[in-house]
């Protein structure tokens, strides 16, 4: 019945010479409570996530709270160790690195974060933020390095004379171009963005949005974007992987994501997102229930509790669907969503009673 | 009646309002000096209807929601020449004991954060059901019953194990639809909802916004959505108004408002929204930031980020022109017909 256990499952969206690789890539968490830590079961953070990022895409990671997409880009960064797979960056098994090869590659690999207030140093003016990186990383010092200071905050937006003010004197949009300059001030070729745009107002979210494309361009940088929301990750990204539950449930490039997606929770995603137009009528699949725990997933397919595929039965709670190629450069986690490598047979065998059938509910909407 | 285009937009006669604002002004004094967070507001609500409220941090949404409540604490003070008449009295001139009265009866809010507005050392059976007693002076036995009752409509199953536990037991979803329950318990004449579904997940925001909808219509309840989401906006209210720098800045209905937004903010916030049915590969911006209350420009607040402005906005301070109908705009554009076909003929070029 373990038809798709993640860990073992191939990757998907593999791509020639990837900057970036991550195979089979497993993050557990142990809960513990009560007397000397006793064992409560473990977390299932990342259960098994495999795909390719290429030089110089976008690619964007999508899902809810508890999707495991923030520990995805902390454990790409060795921000926390994973407990199981692989990261390969630029051929380099990064797990194997310790101590100044480590330090050297953390300087190719730079994150943004969500948190604009929280995620620079009150007591440092920026320029000493943005310097930081360079003193350590030993590419500049000195005039030299305060000149660079004043070269990036021009790049990313700010005045150069904003080098000496502290973190409470900006916005919110201001600082996040401050954690921006931080980030690139070592030369990265990689930057993971968590949510960089969720806390800023619509007016600066679309500024920041736009800096980070126009960089991404001037430096060749590659992106792992992460964001809960499916408008900003359209602008985004070139390819798209949908988490559930730890686990990748669609894979696809971001314009046949939007036009067709196969996964029913991914169908539910983008149908929630209300439009700011009244005329657009669309149907709304509002889904029962919300996203169950990571130290209790469902069994069979993660999503079915909450799924809506007509052909949903009692397979669904017994078969874990694999990521199966659905169509060209497109994969995702159902196996009522033909074709299928789970035939029906076994699906029989699992207790199923509903033949799988295509169910694309956005498809006759969007026309 | 119709006003032709271009005049100040008088102060509507609202006799047949549930709610009618009058000029409200809140200032708080601050180590930075007065902000004046909400500066001469004036609005009002129909008995069942839904009027969103949208503008981004600082533009005084959340502070006149609270006024409604007299929820204003020092250093904050409305000033005492604003009105708010609510079912023929005015709330600014109640007694504290009065508008207790109104408070979670007449008036209901549900904010943000469903995590710091319930009370974490009470079941939230309790919660609602304290409401109940207080507002009724129910029994006990009563009161729970309401309560249990509530979280039914509001779509908890199990309700009557619901009500025992204590809020860390439910999820950010379910703590939503409990203080839905709570504010709705009294059956309200206006609920304030301040940005109801901001902290939630969208398949959830979904689910709460259909909730909201549907015990409006059974309850016939007005509602002031407080949001700075258009897109909550499209798909809930009737009407809009826009806030920018303390003060509203458009106000149209909804269909008018994004078919045909006037106030260069408006259209700033729309075409800066990214959305999930268009592929544009650049997103417009607006320009800088939202200047502090405490530092409003003068003239048009809104000039420093305008791509139209000119001499006359920083030297006099927009009213609230009419467009067309009851479709208002704080721009002079409203008033400069030449000047505007100008800067429609550039948009669309």
């Amino acid at each position: 019945m373990s038809a798709g256990n993640g860990a073992s499952a191939p990757p998907v969206g593999t791509v020639a010479s990837p900057l970036l690789s991550l195979r089979g890539l497993v993050k557990h968490f142990p809960l513990t409570s009560g007397w000397f830590g006793a064992s409560k079961g473990t977390m299932r953070a990342l259960d098994g996530v495999s795909f390719d990022v290429a030089r110089g895409e976008t690619l964007g990671v999508v899902g809810e709270s508890g999707c495991g997409k923030t520990t995805l880009g902390r454990t790409i960064l060795r921000l926390t160790e994973p407990t199981a797979g692989e990261i390969r960056f630029d051929g380099v098994d990064i797990r194997a690195l310790k101590g100044r090869e480590l330090r050297t590659m953390r300087r190719r690999m730079q994150m943004i974060f969500q948190d604009p207030y929280a995620s620079l140093n009150p007591r440092m003016t920026i320029g000493t933020t943005v310097k930081e990186g360079l003193l350590i990383h030993k590419i500049a010092r000195g005039a030299q390095a305060d000149h660079r200071v004043r070269q990036l905050l021009e790049e990313v937006g700010l005045r150069a004379e904003y080098a000496a003010q502290y973190p409470h004197e900006f916005s919110g949009g201001q600082r996040q171009r401050v954690g921006i300059a931080r980030a690139l001030a070592v030369e990265p070729s990689f930057i993971v963005c968590d949510e960089p745009v969720s806390a800023l107002d619509v007016s600066v979210q679309a500024q920041v949005i736009n800096l980070l494309r126009d960089l991404q361009q001037s430096h060749a940088l590659t992106y792992l974007f992460i964001a809960h929301d499916l408008a900003v990750i359209r602008h985004m990204a070139t390819r798209v992987a949908v988490m559930y539950l730890g686990r990748i449930v669609e894979f696809a490039n971001v314009e046949d994501l939007y036009r067709e997606p196969i996964m029913p929770y991914t169908q539910a995603l983008l149908s929630a997102i209300p439009v700011p137009d009244p005329k657009t009528k669309r149907q709304r699949i509002v889904l029962a229930g919300e996203v169950p725990s990571a130290a209790n997933p469902p069994s069979g397919c993660v999503f079915h509790p909450r799924c809506q595929h007509p052909a949903k039965d009692a397979a669904c709670s017994r078969i874990v669907p694999p990521l199966e190629e659905k169509a060209p450069a497109h994969w995702a986690a159902c196996f009522k969503q033909p074709p299928s490598g789970v035939s029906w047979e076994s699906q029989q065998q699992a207790g199923a009673t509903k033949m799988p059938e295509r169910h694309l509910p956005l498809v006759s909407i969007r026309g | 009646m119709t006003s032709p285009s271009g005049i100040a937009a008088s102060e509507p006669a609202a006799s047949d309002a549930l709610i009618d604002v009058q000029n409200l002004r809140v200032a708080f004094s601050t180590p930075a000096g007065l902000a004046r967070a909400v500066d001469g507001v004036s609005f009002s609500i129909a008995p069942g209807e839904t009027v969103g409220m949208v503008g981004e941090s600082g533009c005084g949404k959340t502070v006149t929601g609270l006024s409604l409540l007299r929820l204003i604490e020092p250093p904050g003070l409305i000033d005492p020449a604003s009105r708010i008449l609510f079912e023929g009295r005015d709330l600014l001139r109640l007694s504290e004991r009065e508008i207790r009265r109104v408070r979670g009866r007449r008036i209901a809010m549900v904010f943000q954060e469903p995590m710091t507005a319930l009370n974490p050392v009470f079941t939230v059976g309790d919660q609602i059901a304290e409401v109940v007693r207080v507002h009724e002076g129910a029994s006990r036995r009563a009161a729970w019953q309401r309560a249990v009752e509530m979280l039914e409509r509001v779509g908890l199953s199990s309700p009557a194990e619901r009500a025992k536990q204590y809020p860390h037991q439910l999820s950010g979803g379910m703590r939503q639809r409990v203080l839905i329950g709570m504010a709705l318990v009294m059956r309200p004449a206006l609920l304030i909802a301040d940005e109801p579904t901001t902290a939630l997940d969208v398949t959830v925001q979904a689910q709460i916004l259909e909730l909201l909808r549907e015990l409006q219509r059974d309850f016939g309840m007005a509602v002031l959505l407080i949001t700075h989401d258009l897109g909550v906006i499209a798909e809930t209210a009737t009407r809009v108004l826009v806030m920018y720098g303390g003060e509203i800045v458009e106000q149209a209905s909804m269909d008018e408002l994004f078919a045909n937004a006037h106030h260069p903010y408006t259209q700033g916030l729309l075409a800066a929204m990214p959305r999930v049915d268009d592929t544009r590969e650049r997103l417009t911006t607006i320009p800088g930031t939202v200047p502090p209350p405490t530092a409003w420009p003068s003239g048009c607040r809104f000039r420093d980020r305008c791509p139209h402005a000119w001499d006359r906005t920083s030297r006099e301070h927009p009213d609230l022109f009419v467009v067309s109908g009851s479709h208002t705009s704080r721009c002079f554009l409203a008033q400069e017909p030449e000047r505007r076909r100008a800067v429609v003929a550039e948009q669309t070029e």
